[in-house]
């Protein structure tokens, strides 16, 4: 589904990523982590087509298709859907609007009418409950005055209502507690299935704990250093990433 | 400057028409007298500075309005607040349209402006009122004055809470190629009396316009004024607002400015304050493109202790258009306890698209609350990114994160249906349909 190979890429004339590999494959969870400013969230923005980072070296293909050239929009429009660690404010705009926004520009992108209104309705409902997500926070203005917690549980819940076919999720846990942990892993648990793909980017294993994943890949300095099972994911608890600092 | 000499000899034609023993007509030719000394405003003022009047006063336009031009009312319905029921003051080319308009006697007085000067009844109200408040030193307030003939005349009495909105609206047709109107409307709201205003200025056609407008308002003890300006005419027409509010204690006025389309409008919106716990309240979104220009030049003047002001402008300035914003806080020796704020934001949204901005605060009293801010900046590259991730084309994206940003403004918005019509004509400005009702 997406295949990451030997990947270079900079933002304002500096290169962060330096040669990042990876094969995900439907029905699959990756888990990427590595210490700060090791490249997890640059390797995010460059898998959804942020326009400030310049690939630079390397390829990245999803569904057989080159990448690079590609706008966001049509990204995920494709089926690429990323959960960002600090989603943006919109004012006077609800979240129920926005999700229907959203949906009916990826399903006018595919050929599709918009989705009826009432299955919209319907879908928001279902969806909302899955994240105990109540109606008052669905007309609220997108992400304003969330708390860190509300925000990422937005994220999620918006990747229920769009379905994405690969969903990289970029510190989703950050700023959760454990109740609300476990809330929104339950939801990226009931969305997985073998048709779709997870790559999950973490600092810390907890997540790993509820979200459990097929690989685990860690990046530093830019690089993808080690992949294993994972069993990785709890060398790193144990052992601290000074561990894979020493071996580099 | 051979229309500012048309303007002068024009005059005599004008007084001709009028009776001479009527009292304002000696303020007509003092008015005339400032305007010929002073002449146009130029850069050379101060106030002048980022505005000028260069492109508009050097060509001849026709300054008497012929007889009323019908028009049908379904080519001009949706210009109207046509879903509620409202008073009307429409006038055509400067001529009032009694079959477009409804006004009213009873209860209130929504009317003419030319009645109101003619009248024996309102002579009392026209005495107290007419250029009292307006600055009789500014030239083109002054001309405005010379030219003194027609508007609208409201007088809400004491007590009495108007049951409907009243819209004051100026169609053009384009029947004259080159037309110079001049508006004079009063509006007088006795204590504790409310009323609700909608201003706008249209042209059906494209051809060239000019309106030099003065609206006197006074809000009395207790009085509420909601007014709303909706500017979102062609390319081809300018407006000069002028308008000056006198607020009584305790009286509460707010203006809202929508400029959203026109050649060159300046707005010159100013408040004076003459009793206590006065609030008012002056709120504007500017949105423009091409090569329009707006010029929104506020003042309030604090001369009483205990007062509030807020200001609040956003602006969306796309390809060479031009914005200003020069807001003006004056707080007198005696205004002790004044709470004054003042907040200009700005995006930019292509390479030669400017904006200048200047606060300008003279405070005199020590026990005061002023702030002030202006930004001047560019659409989120992160934030954009967001939204097309999540599959909204760029040009949605940067329309919602527009929407975004001027959204607060149309929070103060009493009326439902201006709040859907300026959100309606926004997303238009913007280009995009969003699938939803903003």
């Amino acid at each position: 589904m997406l295949k990451i190979k030997n990947l270079s890429a900079k933002v304002d004339g500096k290169t962060i990523l330096k040669g990042i590999n990876l094969e995900v494959k439907p029905g699959e969870v990756h888990a990427i982590m590595g210490p700060n400013g090791s490249g997890k969230s640059t390797l995010a923005s460059v898998i959804a087509g942020h326009e400030d980072y310049e690939v630079v070296k390397g390829s990245m293909s999803y569904q057989g298709e080159d990448l690079s050239e590609m706008d966001p929009e049509s990204r995920s429009h494709k089926g690429i859907f990323l959960s960002f660690q600090y989603p943006v404010e919109i004012p006077g705009v609800s979240v129920t609007n926005f999700v229907k926004t959203a949906i009916n520009a990826t399903r006018k992108a595919q050929g599709f009418d918009d989705m009826p209104a009432n299955e919209m309705l319907k879908k928001i409902r279902e969806k909302a409950a899955l994240f105990d997500i109540d109606s008052r926070f669905l007309s609220r203005s997108l992400n304003e005055g969330f708390s860190g917690g509300e925000k990422k549980r937005n994220e999620i819940f918006q990747m229920a209502m769009i379905e994405p076919k690969l969903a990289v999720l970029d510190e989703t846990d950050s700023g959760l507690d454990i109740d609300a942990l476990k809330v929104v892993a339950n939801g990226v648990n009931k969305f997985r299935n073998k048709d779709n793909a997870i790559i999950v980017i973490t600092h810390y294993q907890r997540l790993l704990e509820y979200i459990v994943p097929d690989f685990v890949h860690v990046i530093f300095e830019g690089k993808t250093v080690k992949s294993g099972s994972k069993e990785l994911a709890m060398d790193l608890e144990s052992k601290g990433y000074d561990w894979i600092k020493e071996k580099n | 400057m051979k229309f500012q000499e048309k303007l002068l000899y024009s005059h005599i034609a004008f007084e001709e028409l009028f009776d001479v023993n009527n009292p304002i007509h000696d303020k007509r030719l003092e008015a005339l007298k400032v305007f010929e000394k002073k002449g146009f405003p130029s850069r050379k003022d101060e106030a002048w500075k980022y505005t000028s009047l260069n492109s508009l006063i050097n060509k001849d336009y026709s300054l008497f309005p012929k007889k009323e031009t019908p028009i049908e009312l379904k080519k001009v319905k949706k210009f109207f607040l046509y879903e509620i029921d409202t008073y009307k003051i429409i006038f055509i080319d400067g001529v009032y349209s009694p079959f477009l308009s409804d006004t009213t006697h009873d209860g209130l007085d929504v009317c003419l402006m030319s009645a109101a000067l003619s009248k024996f009844k309102y002579r009392k109200i026209i005495e107290r009122y007419f250029a009292n408040v307006a600055d009789n030193k500014d030239s083109l307030t002054a001309l405005n004055t010379s030219y003194t003939r027609e508007g609208a005349y409201i007088y809400v009495p004491k007590n009495v809470v108007a049951e409907k909105p009243i819209e004051i609206i100026h169609f053009s047709t384009g029947k004259e190629q080159a037309i110079w109107l001049q508006p004079r409307n009063l509006i007088v709201l006795d204590t504790n009396s409310q009323v609700q205003i909608i201003e706008r200025h249209q042209s059906l056609k494209p051809h060239e316009i000019v309106t030099n407008s003065v609206t006197e308002i006074y809000t009395n003890k207790d009085a509420l004024l909601d007014y709303y300006k909706i500017q979102n005419d062609l390319t081809s027409s300018s407006l000069i607002d002028n308008t000056f509010i006198s607020q009584e204690q305790n009286s509460t006025a707010s203006v809202h400015t929508f400029s959203l389309g026109g050649k060159l409008v300046r707005n010159n919106l100013n408040f004076f304050h003459t009793g206590q716990r006065i609030n008012s309240t002056l709120k504007g979104i500017t949105i423009l493109d091409g090569d329009q220009h707006v010029d929104h030049y506020t003042l309030v003047k604090h001369s009483q202790p205990n007062c509030e002001s807020f200001q609040e402008y956003k602006g969306i300035f796309s390809e060479k258009s031009k914005g200003v914003f020069n807001g003006k806080i004056f707080v007198e020796s005696i205004a002790q306890k004044t709470n004054a704020f003042q907040q200009s934001n700005n995006l930019l949204l292509d390479d030669l698209a400017t904006v200048n901005t200047k606060p300008q605060l003279e405070i005199f009293a020590d026990d005061v609350k002023c702030s002030h801010g202006c930004t001047i900046g560019q659409l989120d590259n992160d934030a954009l990114f967001y939204l097309r991730s999540r599959g909204v084309p760029k040009k949605e994206a940067k329309a919602l994160l527009t929407y975004a940003f001027a959204n607060n403004i149309l929070d103060g918005v009493q009326l439902p249906i201006i709040k859907k019509r300026i959100k309606s004509l926004i997303s238009k400005k913007l280009g995009v349909n969003l699938g939803f009702d903003l």
